[in-house]
């Protein structure tokens, strides 16, 4: 009763002012719809720039390097153990680059219950021949189901078919950059060379784009067992094991234990791409703060329109306040002004929001290095509009606060006197 | 004589602080009983508005104490005096002060709908009652700015009534009226007088308007000089 009470008389103050308090309203949608559109345009711009790098990255990766020994003999000396050894005569020994014991090692994958999949891969530097040209480049021997299930191969093979990898023999898919240099089609013949001079004809049966150009200026594809046949190593002859896990943030404590487990080494996402989390939370933050900018300026249009209403009705106030309204109810009118001018505003801005941003995303956005982009990348996360409808009731509210305080405490005899 | 008190000013002071202080009331301290109608009159600045908004408990800052309906005013919250003020009291100003947003028929109703005794139908039912007492139930659903000033100060009489308060004060109710106007609004005071024993103070410079009230308070220099019954 109360409450519809002094709803009323606020509904009646804002339909007095009723063009101001349009205004003032339209400043909260405008500013709520800018949030929105710019949070969506952001948050997609990031999903797709981290689909970009981290879906086609592996979470940890297991492989092998050479690298000198650990322990140089010296230090292990009982004499001058504090002092710094200089000393380091055991070299590298020469290894075969393949992870040792790569069959059990993927065995043990398979079990392990944190493990969503992975993908063996053997990668080998060769020359792309052409003529007497000799283009450097990289075979990577991979397994075309597991890589098309954990890092979407097939939506950057733009011609061809992926699984044409495995039904054709001696195949391979080659980078657009050296399929253009080359001049060949799906279906010609390419010749490369080992880099210790073996020749080999492969088919080519497509064509791949991944958006990174220097990838694609010297990545091919094959299967392993063509790499393994190239090479003339064993089945068992593996690079690299490429890791998926359910859950990405373990990865680093994972690739610790895979480390000493396997015995290889094994480094995790977040350390071979810590630059690419720190972009995408440094342009989450600018959207964020332009956004609460806006809305805080919409914040002084609602001060300003309250501001001038209270002037404006004095008498009534005084009136209210003479014929038995509290200072009390007189601040939860101007209140009531304030939160209703936030939330039809608010609410308006939150579906021209969610228009805008359907219409942005409707606006073709191809680019060469995107080939799965079409147009503009929108994330529609509702955590999006429920942070805009929060903060257009909390500028609101404390816009509304000191202009309705300053309201509650008007001295009715003063007015009432003044005239 | 042994009527009712309905309002007692008991040693009223009160001063302004500027950069002296200036006295406006001293010691002021009469009674007013039920059904009876009473007039303050005297010079401009002689202190009289500022003792009806004592007495009416919108201005608490003096000395002195205020007994309405038997129970003392002083030091009491703003939100209790605002219910006293609501339901004790009702108010007739110089200028009608109704809302232009509301027409006459809510701006009647509106004392009575912050009272929240009644449903919403029972109090629309008695301000159209007090409309039609007053003669202009039939600009009920006009909005004020459509009305003459007679008319207003009508509707506003009618607002002063709606809570059926202990007593109505008025601040030159008949100030801004003509001749005419101010008959009609002197006539409708007498007949709450004498038909619905209605008790009244009224603050005026209209010295005939006084003089045919039953008592004449009298104030100079924020003393009362003298009663006229």
């Amino acid at each position: 009763m109360k409450f519809k009470l002094i709803s009323q008389i606020a509904i009646a103050l804002l339909t007095a002012r009723l063009k101001q308090s349009l205004v003032a309203a339209f400043g909260v949608t405008f500013s709520i719809t800018m949030f929105i559109t710019l949070l969506s345009f952001m948050g997609g711009l990031n999903d797709m720039l981290d689909d970009l790098i981290l879906n086609r990255t592996p979470h940890i990766r297991l492989y092998s390097e050479i690298l000198p020994s650990p322990v140089q003999p010296i230090e292990q000396s009982i004499h001058n153990a504090d002092a710094y050894h200089f000393v380091a005569h055991i070299k590298p020994k020469n290894e075969l680059s393949s992870i040792r014991n790569s069959e059990a090692i993927m065995d043990a994958l398979n079990q392990d219950n944190h493990v969503l999949g992975f993908a063996p891969k053997t990668a080998l530097p060769i020359f792309y021949n052409l003529g007497t040209i000799h283009l450097s480049g990289i075979l990577n021997g991979i397994d075309i189901d597991a890589e098309s299930r954990l890092f979407s191969f097939q939506d950057y093979v733009i011609a061809g078919e992926p699984i044409d990898l495995k039904n054709t023999p001696n195949s391979l898919i080659l980078g657009i950059g050296v399929a253009n240099k080359m001049l060949v089609q799906i279906g010609d013949m390419v010749q490369i060379t080992t880099s210790e001079g073996t020749p080999f004809n492969l088919k080519v049966v497509g064509i791949f784009q991944s958006g990174i150009e220097e990838l694609d200026k010297v990545q091919s594809y094959t299967t392993i067992a063509t790499t393994q046949k190239i090479l003339g190593k064993p089945a068992s002859y593996i690079n690299d094991i490429q890791v998926k896990i359910f859950d990405i943030n373990m990865a680093p404590a994972l690739a610790k234990q895979y480390h000493t487990l396997f015995d290889t080494e094994a480094i995790d996402i977040q350390t071979a791409n810590a630059q690419f989390e720190t972009g995408s939370s440094v342009r989450t933050l600018i959207s964020y703060a332009v956004g609460i900018t806006l809305l805080i300026v919409a914040g002084f249009g609602i001060y300003n329109i309250l501001n001038m209403m209270i002037y404006e009705k004095m008498d009534s106030i005084a009136i209210l306040k003479a014929t038995g309204f509290s200072g009390r109810d007189v601040n939860a009118i101007f209140i009531t002004i304030a939160l209703s001018i936030g939330l039809i505003g608010g609410a308006l801005g939150l579906l021209f929001g969610l228009g805008l941003s359907a219409i942005i995303g409707e606006i073709p956005f191809n680019t060469p290095s995107l080939p799965t982009v079409t147009t503009y990348p929108i994330n529609y996360n509702p955590k999006f509009y429920i942070i805009g409808a929060i903060f257009s009731i909390i500028t609101t509210y404390l816009a509304g606060y000191f202009p309705s305080r300053k309201a509650s405490q008007i001295d009715p005899v003063d007015i009432i006197r003044g005239k | 004589m042994e009527k009712k008190t309905v309002i007692e000013a008991i040693g009223i002071c009160k001063s302004f602080q500027g950069p002296t202080e200036v006295k406006v009331l001293s010691d002021v301290s009469f009674a007013i009983y039920s059904s009876e109608f009473v007039s303050v009159v005297g010079k401009s600045g002689c202190g009289k508005s500022t003792l009806l908004y004592i007495l009416s408990t919108m201005d608490t800052n003096y000395e002195g104490d205020l007994m309405l309906d038997g129970v003392s005013m002083k030091n009491k919250k703003d939100a209790v005096l605002a219910k006293v003020r609501n339901e004790k009291i009702g108010f007739v100003f110089q200028f009608h002060y109704l809302i232009n947003e509301f027409n006459n028929l809510r701006n009647v109703m509106l004392p009575a709908l912050k009272m929240g005794k009644f449903t919403s139908e029972e109090i629309e039912a008695h301000a159209y009652a007090k409309l039609k007492m007053l003669g202009i139930e039939k600009e009920a659903l006009k909005f004020p700015n459509q009305l003459s000033g007679g008319q207003k100060q009508r509707v506003a009489i009618a607002r002063a009534l709606i809570n059926e308060p202990l007593i109505i004060m008025g601040d030159e109710p008949t100030g801004n009226l003509d001749k005419k106007n101010s008959d009609i609004v002197f006539d409708i005071f007498k007949e709450l007088v004498e038909t619905y024993k209605q008790s009244l103070l009224i603050v005026t410079h209209d010295l005939d308007f006084a003089a045919k009230t039953q008592r004449t308070i009298t104030m100079e220099d924020g003393q009362l000089t003298h009663t006229i019954h």
